[in-house]
This record gives C-alpha cells, structure tokens and sequence, in this order.
C-alpha cells in the first residue's frame, strides 16, 4: 500500500476499481493546520482528469500494469484483438480506449499493450509506421495553386495531409507521435 | 540554483540582519537539538535519538531568553517539520523569529511592514515589487487587514465556526480564502485567528473566543504567524496536554512536555513573537513559484 507520503507525479493508483496516474501534485499545509495533499489524476481507462485532496493517514492501492509486446489481429465492430505471440494470449480492446492509435493498425503490426489485469488500457505504438496510400487526387503538372500539401487516405483510413508528388499505390512513412506525413518509402 | 539566486538569498539575509541590529534587536543562537519542542496536533518533529529532537521553530529557547530579561532578540536559523515537502514546503528550511517583550501583536506588524520595505529596497529592483502567480505586490503602500471571520465570510459565503465544526477549515482556507487574498496588491494580515487554531498565543481580552495571532500573506503566499504570547504556565500546559491527546485520537505519538519552558512562562513578560520563512521571501523577491529554485540544494539532489 502507497501512503499519502509516497504520492508524486507518475505514480500510479487504484481509485474506485480503475487505475490513475498522478499527473500533478503539491502539498499544502496552512500555519498550524492540517496538511493535505492535494492531485490532479488521470483515469488510465478512459483519460479523463480527476482533483482530489487526501489528508494524513489516507492510504492507496497501487495499480500494477504490465506492458507486452502483441500483435494486431482483426477489428470486429468496435472491438479490437491483439495477440501475444509467445503465450498466444488474446486481449480485446474498445474503440474508445484506442485514441489515436486505430489511426496506424495493420494486421500483424507489433504494438505494446498495456494491461491493467487481465484487461487492455492503452498501446504504445512504433514512433513511424508505413502506410500505403489508398486514396488522393492525381498532382496536375504545373498547378500554380500554391499548396503544398494535398489529402491523402490511407490503407487504415486515415486521412492526412501530404505533399503534392505523392501518389495513389504509394508506400509513405508517418510519424505516430504527431499523425503527420514524415517521408517516402522509396522502391 | 541559479547564482542569481543564491545572491539573491544572501542579501536578504544581510538585510534581515542589518535591519534587527540597526533597531536593537540583539541576535541569538539557541540549540538547534532540543529535548522537546512545544507539542502541536499537526507539527511533527523529526526524532534523532530518544531525548533528541530537531527543532521545529526555536520558539521554546527564545521565550525563557524573554523570562530572562531579555528585551528584542532575533534568530535566523534552520528548522525542521518532518515529512513537509511541496512546491512551498521542505523538511529544512530557513526560519527567522523575533520577540518582543513588553508588546504585543500589534507591533510585530508594523515590524513586517519595515522589514518587507527595507526588503524590496535593498533587493528588488525598483517598481517591480514582490511577484506571485503574475501578480506585483507592492510593500510600500497601506497593508490591508481583514479579520479571519471577515474572510471566510467573503471568500467563501461560510463561517470559519462552520469551516471548524465540518473539519473543512483547511480545505476552505487554502482553495478559497488564500486565493481571494492573493488578489490584493499590497501584503494582507489575516487576524484574530479563533483561539483553538493558536495554541500558543494570548486570547483577546474582551472576545475570548479570538486570538491575537496573524498571519502574513503576500500574493496569496502565507509568509509569516505572529501572536501575542500566552505567559500562563498553567493554561499553557491543558493546550499541550490537548494538543497530545488529539495526536493519540489522530493515531500519531504524543510527544514531551517542554517543561523548563513552562517553569520559565511565569517570569516571561507580556511578549510578541513571529516566524517568518525565508525561503518564502526570497520566492517573493524572486517571483519564484517553487521553493527549489531559492534554496542551494533540494533534498532530492542531495
């Protein structure tokens, strides 16, 4: 058990079921009187934040998560399957707990999974991944328009902003931290 | 620590310094391990052998040098509050005190006044003024007062006497009260603290329910506690024994007596006494929101 003394940034709790993350803290103690320890949390579930002032004597459950390395399966309604590949352990995951990840999927990519039980919170992806581009206007020779980007869809269905030359059939390297074109895939 | 700040910190210590010694204050060095400090409910001491305990203010020293006869003295010195650590806390810290005997609390206010002006003047460089939270706190004007029924009644539409009964003082106090006074542009006194939040100051004479404690609060920061001192042994022996007795009921041990001070009480004049942290003013100075950048080294990088 985590007391009220262990608290600080990063450390993370089990409030009403669902694991935390302290994400800002301070301690407050007016002249003479109680002190109390004031968080800001975030529910690792479904990311919303959380104030919460605790006192001396409060004490805390730690969240155990566990990241492993899994691969992605198939997406089934809004449900999404990964697979360990050592143990083949499946997990399933909601839509909503994906964010921006279900942007990056392909079947067989090698993502971490992170597991609050036996249950999936979140992944991490690859910082790049490749994509094909599935969908994007043909770049007519000598547009004098000015723009320097045009839409693109991807495999995943993602739509993003590219440079002009980039055509349909084309693989393309995206940066998973921002969802922004990063460079070519050349051959 | 930036050098900036590192001589930041020490002309303000020179400034304290040469301010108490230019008005006849005599400076002090008292024991900073002490066999007891003065109990409270929510002070703990940091224990370093059975018998031995670090100071928590050295509050108990200066008062029987005041039962000795002595008239204006001053001290800055380390103090310790275990477990204390935040953006405007840490277990050691840099405390000045001051007493004077003959006096009361009304003095030690014009006191902070001077010295947080001779502060800015001598530290700050000119028409800046203290900074907090983007606020510019300015010494040099008129200080407002306002009572600590007052604030509670305005800040925060309920009554400290509420606050106290519902346990939610502290919570009311630090999310409400603090940050309407951290609005004014000038330092603030909260003052007249209900006498069970002063276990060591003097009651009013005619509202017996109020103490002569203040607090200083400068851009919403609390800075410094004075009050006039109780010199009734025995009235000051039933706080610390109900000061013990409520750290049992929170499950924390109760700790020593400080019983040459009590014996000392009864030959201490009618007094006054402040803590001030230094740390505090020297964010002030800097406009600094965490305590971290004033101090030379954190307990963390140690």
């Amino acid at each position: 058990m985590y007391t009220v003394a262990d608290l600080k940034k990063g450390l993370k709790i089990i409030l009403d079921g669902d694991p935390y993350l302290v994400v800002a803290f301070d301690f407050v103690k007016p002249g003479k009187g109680q002190a109390l320890y004031r968080t800001k949390m975030r529910n690792m579930i479904n990311g919303s934040l959380l104030d919460r002032t605790y006192r001396s004597g409060e004490s805390f459950e730690p969240a155990s998560l566990e990241e492993r390395t899994m691969e992605y399966l198939y997406k089934e309604g809004n449900h999404y399957t990964f697979m360990d590949q050592q143990t083949y352990e499946q997990v399933v995951m909601e839509e909503a707990a994906m964010g921006d990840a279900k942007n990056y999927l392909l079947e067989n990519l090698k993502v971490e999974v992170m597991l609050f039980g036996e249950k999936a919170i979140g992944i991490s992806l690859p910082n790049f991944v490749n994509l094909r581009v599935t969908e994007t206007e043909q770049w007519a020779k000598g547009d004098t328009s000015g723009n320097d980007s045009k839409p693109a869809t991807v495999e995943t269905g993602y739509v993003l902003r590219v440079p002009p030359f980039i055509e349909e059939g084309e693989l393309i390297v995206i940066d998973t931290r921002t969802g922004d074109y990063s460079t070519r895939v050349k051959g | 620590m930036k050098s900036s700040a590192l001589r930041l910190r020490a002309n303000i210590i020179k400034t304290i310094r040469d301010f108490f010694w230019s008005r006849g204050f005599l400076e002090v060095e008292t024991p900073l391990l002490i066999p007891a400090n003065a109990p409270e409910e929510y002070i703990n001491p940091i224990i370093v052998s059975p018998g031995l305990q670090l100071q928590t203010s050295p509050e108990i020293c200066m008062k029987r040098l005041l039962s000795q006869g002595h008239q204006k003295i001053f001290q800055i010195c380390h103090c310790w509050r275990y477990g204390e650590r935040g953006s405007r806390h840490l277990q050691e810290f840099t405390m000045l005190e001051w007493y004077r005997a003959d006096s009361d609390y009304e003095s030690l206010m014009l006191d902070c006044e001077e010295l947080l002006r001779q502060v800015a003047l001598s530290s700050i460089p000119e028409g800046t003024g203290f900074r907090r939270n983007g606020l510019s706190i300015t010494p040099h004007g008129l200080w407002q007062r306002i009572t600590v029924q007052d604030a509670f009644e305005r800040f925060s539409h309920a009554t400290v006497w509420e606050c106290l009964g519902n346990g939610l003082y502290e919570e009311i106090l630090t999310s409400v009260v603090e940050p309407g006074l951290a609005a004014f542009h000038t330092p603030v006194f909260l003052t007249d603290y209900p006498a069970e939040l002063a276990a060591l100051a003097r009651t009013k004479p005619e509202q017996p329910h109020l103490a002569e404690r203040f607090e200083l609060y400068v851009g919403g920061l609390e800075l410094a506690n004075g009050f006039s001192e109780l010199t009734d042994p025995e009235e000051q022996r039933r706080r610390f024994i109900e000061a013990n007795r409520q750290r049992v009921k929170d499950e924390n041990s109760p700790l020593p007596i400080p019983e040459p001070f009590l014996d000392s009480l009864a030959s201490m004049p009618p007094s006054a006494g402040i803590a001030l942290g230094v740390d505090r003013l020297i964010m002030l100075a800097a406009g600094s929101d965490m305590i971290d950048d004033v101090v030379a080294f954190t307990p963390e990088s140690l």
